[in-house]
């Protein structure tokens, strides 16, 4: 099914803010001011457009962006303030017309229900090209936001223990749950419920409107949709983890897993772990793709890279850790990167530039060709839809009557 | 002196998931797929409309249990598509249905917030409200809200989150490249609302939106709906688009904004209207009969009748005489889902004189549902059309008029073409756009404006 050679990777280009160093937005090029404006963000989806990338994800969160895991930290010398994720990518559909739109939406504290719709409609105005990100929020300040939950405090470190590790468990839980209840949404309308048969007077069938009658441990949801089933059937689902919980989350429910190894052999490891849940879960027989994050500077050469690393860090009076690798070099040398964790196992990567500015149109126009002189990428878009892109079949409706 | 002339504000309501759009007509097109909403989005600002209205429903409606399948059935998320609309469209308001039993303050004024900023400040909020276990079982909180409290839930909820948009002043971000200062308030978003419904703290972090806050629509019709209007509205969307039930409206509304402080203009009453367009009068109406022919099939006619008489009437022929049996009254109905069924507060005595009137002018079933529903607000050529709107709107039935065309996509296309220039020939309408907001086409001031003139005042 897939629709292009087997050897071809697969990239995906993570937008937030002005990139992912903090101090990315002090460059010359950065456009700090217009964040918050429709114009921006369309052209960060042109220029990876232009780049023959699979698709874009745009970040987002429930609470002020803050350099602390848990908390807020009080900054000022940091972007601060963001859109919401699903409307961002809804205002630059119409303008794109091939690359795929990924926003991010926290299952913790918003309505499947919602969101199911959201995605459907984001496919809609699309025709074909949505996605979404699913992540949790554990912060305590989030939860305040909402005030139906209370969390405590926690700290990365915490979640090694085995209280930590059992509240992780519950938060990855429900998003398991919450994919299961947008799925079973975006499935609960057959292909051909509408049938404006004027003879009965019946604008739709209602045998193929199904309810989806979700029970979960934190909610249920009665369906069906009010949107009907949208032009993917499945729109794209996607996660980040870090370690056993996420990946499990990654194999039972979704299509494309960010993980973050630091090496080839840690990225073999991964992999295989996905590969054993997602054997475990029963879906053993089903594309998963697992794509590495990396944090990239681009330059003509290693040092010019490093040295803007080094600006940056002193910028922001700190040097720039991620939980992904950082890599600072030339689009050659990332290739070769690529190449290498390509070959135990990841199909893809989703690239976060460190400087949006001066970092993605280095992927779009040096990373890309010289991916493209190795056959290791598309030189055009061959497919409609994202899950095209990715090699992924429309699915079957899991109500549909065989 | 005579008064001043009005000028009129029109805005285009999507055909909605009801029975006066008819679907069956070989015009009517999708109504979900993107290019549907971007043709009538288009008409709407080419005709220089004010805004573009959604409405919302989180439930497909039923009927004796299953669900209802001879009107429209499926709509889009109403956020996602007017962010998809500001892309295709430059000046035209975007008004969204929002309830606000079923969402959370944080997360409804960051999508209205976003929603302002990605389309340069056109967003508006139709703020409604319910309590129905029905649409409760499609969320996490089920049915949790009493039906006496669903108007305290509203109206705490838009002061929620009037609180949010409040909370940026639009001067935080300074992004000053060279000293590194992007905010100039670590506090910036800071809030804390302690209610009977919400009790949150912390940061909103969407930072102010070109309006302030989104234009508020408000729909209610009950004591306490136009209490709520005339407190925190800036525009009711209504159904009286008749003369005398219009003036009506449109006086007892206005009359209770003085008591919050408000002025006649800073609230807009704009009901919902049909219209038939045609080269004559006479044209216009043959075609509205037609017309409401379509909208009321033989099944539908059944189905409207089962609202009154809450019983299984399946076995009755629509082109046969009205049920002899009586409605049954009962505390559950057999539709659910949607607002009508409210509208008939003894339904034994509407079956009563429905019978009558049907004896009375040999009517069948379908010829008493299409005699006795709603005929369309304007029917006419478009000089009779252009003519009673501007009549209507000079003599405060409103302040113009969110028109409903019963064809997807291209219902709007005649009335922008045909009736529009006729307005603007009588100088009662806007030949272009004047500002970029949609606060600034509906002539209501910045929130900040009115903050100010309270200060000083």
């Amino acid at each position: 099914m897939s629709s292009s050679p087997h050897s071809h990777l697969h990239l995906a280009v993570a937008l937030d803010g002005t990139g992912w160093h903090p101090a990315s937005w002090r460059e010359p090029v950065a456009r700090p001011r217009e964040l918050l404006t429709a114009g921006y963000w369309a052209d960060q989806v042109a220029e990876a457009e232009r780049g023959l990338i699979d698709f874009v994800t745009i970040e987002d969160g429930l609470g002020l962006q803050s350099s602390h895991h848990g908390a807020p930290d009080g900054r000022t010398d940091q972007v601060r303030g963001r859109l919401d994720a699903v409307l961002v990518a809804a205002r630059i559909a119409p303008l794109s017309r091939h690359i795929g739109l990924v926003p991010t939406v926290i299952a913790t504290h918003t309505e499947p229900f919602h969101i199911s719709k959201a995605i459907a409609t984001l496919d809609y105005v699309s025709t074909g090209r949505a996605g979404v990100r699913v992540q949790i929020s554990a912060r305590p300040n989030e939860a305040d936001h909402f005030g139906r939950r209370t969390f405590p405090p926690f700290d990365l470190a915490d979640l090694a223990s085995p209280a930590g590790q059992e509240r992780l468990a519950e938060h990855f839980d429900e998003a398991a749950d919450y994919i299961e209840a947008l799925r079973r949404l975006w499935d609960s309308w057959e292909d051909d419920a509408e049938i404006r048969d004027a003879a009965t007077g019946r604008f739709i069938d209602r045998d193929k409107l199904h309810y989806i009658d979700f029970e979960g441990g934190r909610f249920s949801v009665k369906g069906p949709s009010i949107t009907p089933r949208p032009p993917q059937g499945q729109p794209l689902v996607t996660s980040l983890g870090h370690q056993t919980i996420p990946y499990r989350l990654i194999a039972r429910g979704t299509d494309v897993g960010y993980v973050t190894p630091q090496d080839a052999a840690e990225a073999r490891a991964i992999v295989a772990e996905i590969r054993a849940e997602q054997e475990a879960a029963g879906r053993a027989d089903d594309t998963v793709h697992v794509f590495a994050d990396l944090v990239v500077l681009l330059d003509d050469d290693q040092a010019a890279a490093e040295a803007r690393k080094d600006r940056l860090d002193a910028l922001d009076g700190g040097a720039y850790t991620s939980d992904a690798r950082i890599f600072a070099g030339t689009a050659a040398q990332l290739a070769d990167l690529l190449e290498e964790f390509a070959a135990e196992g990841l199909t893809g990567f989703r690239l976060r530039p460190a400087v949006l500015g001066h970092d993605l149109p280095r992927i779009s126009r040096d990373l890309v060709p010289e991916l493209q002189r190795r056959d290791r990428f598309r030189t055009a878009y061959q497919a409609a839809t994202l899950r095209g892109h990715l090699g992924l079949a429309r699915p079957a409706n899991r109500y549909a009557a065989a | 002196m005579s008064k001043p002339l009005k000028q009129i504000h029109l805005a285009a309501h999507f055909p909605g998931v009801n029975n006066t759009t008819v679907w069956s007509d070989p015009a009517a097109g999708s109504h979900i797929e993107f290019s549907s909403f971007a043709h009538f989005a288009k008409a709407a600002e080419r005709a220089k409309f004010d805004f573009l209205f959604l409405a919302e429903g989180l439930r497909l409606r039923e009927q004796g249990g299953k669900i209802y399948d001879l009107d429209v059935v499926g709509r889009p998320d109403t956020f996602t598509i007017l962010a998809a609309l500001a892309a295709v469209t430059e000046h035209l308001g975007l008004t969204g249905t929002i309830n606000s039993t079923f969402n959370e303050p944080y997360e409804v004024a960051r999508q209205f917030a976003s929603l302002d900023h990605l389309s340069g400040g056109r967003a508006a909020w139709n703020v409604v409200t319910s309590w129905d276990a029905f649409t409760g079982e499609n969320f996490r909180r089920g049915g949790f809200l009493p039906q006496e409290e669903r108007y305290s839930r509203a109206k705490e909820f838009l002061a929620t989150a009037n609180e949010l948009f409040d909370s940026w002043h639009g001067d935080e971000i300074l992004a000053d490249q060279a000293t590194g200062t992007f905010l100039s308030d670590a506090k910036a978003g800071s809030f804390v609302h302690q209610g009977p419904q919400f009790d949150i703290h912390g940061q909103f972090n969407v930072p102010r939106s070109p309006q302030g806050r989104p234009v508020v629509f408000q729909a209610g019709e009950s004591d306490e709906g136009r209490e709520f209007a005339a407190s925190a509205a800036d525009a009711i969307f209504s159904r009286y688009a008749t003369l005398e039930a219009g003036q009506a409206f449109y006086t007892d509304v206005k009359s209770r904004l003085a008591k919050y402080g408000r002025h006649p203009g800073d609230l807009l009453i704009l009901p919902a209207a049909s219209f038939v367009i045609g080269d004559t009068d006479e044209e216009a109406e043959e075609i509205a009969h037609q017309v409401r022919r379509q909208q009321v099939s033989g099944a539908t006619a059944l189905k409207h009748l089962e609202f009154v008489w809450n019983r299984d009437l399946s076995s009755y022929d629509p082109e046969g005489p009205l049920p002899e049996v009586d409605p049954l009254v009962s505390e559950e109905h057999i539709s659910r889902g949607r607002a009508q069924v409210r509208m008939y507060r003894d339904p034994v005595a509407v079956a009563r004189e429905w019978r009558e009137l049907a004896e009375a002018n040999k009517w069948s079933i379908r010829d008493l549902v299409i005699n006795t529903g709603n005929r369309q607000s304007f029917v006419g050529s478009p000089a009779t059309v252009a003519r009673t709107i501007n009549e209507f709107v000079q003599a405060d039935v409103s302040d113009g008029f969110i028109l409903v065309p019963h064809i997807t996509p291209g219902g709007l296309d005649v009335f922008a073409d045909t009736v529009v220039p006729l307005l603007q020939e009588q100088g009662v309408y806007r030949t272009e756009y004047e500002g970029t907001t949609l606060r600034d086409h509906l002539g209501l001031a910045h929130p900040d404006q009115r903050r100010a003139e309270r200060a000083a005042s």
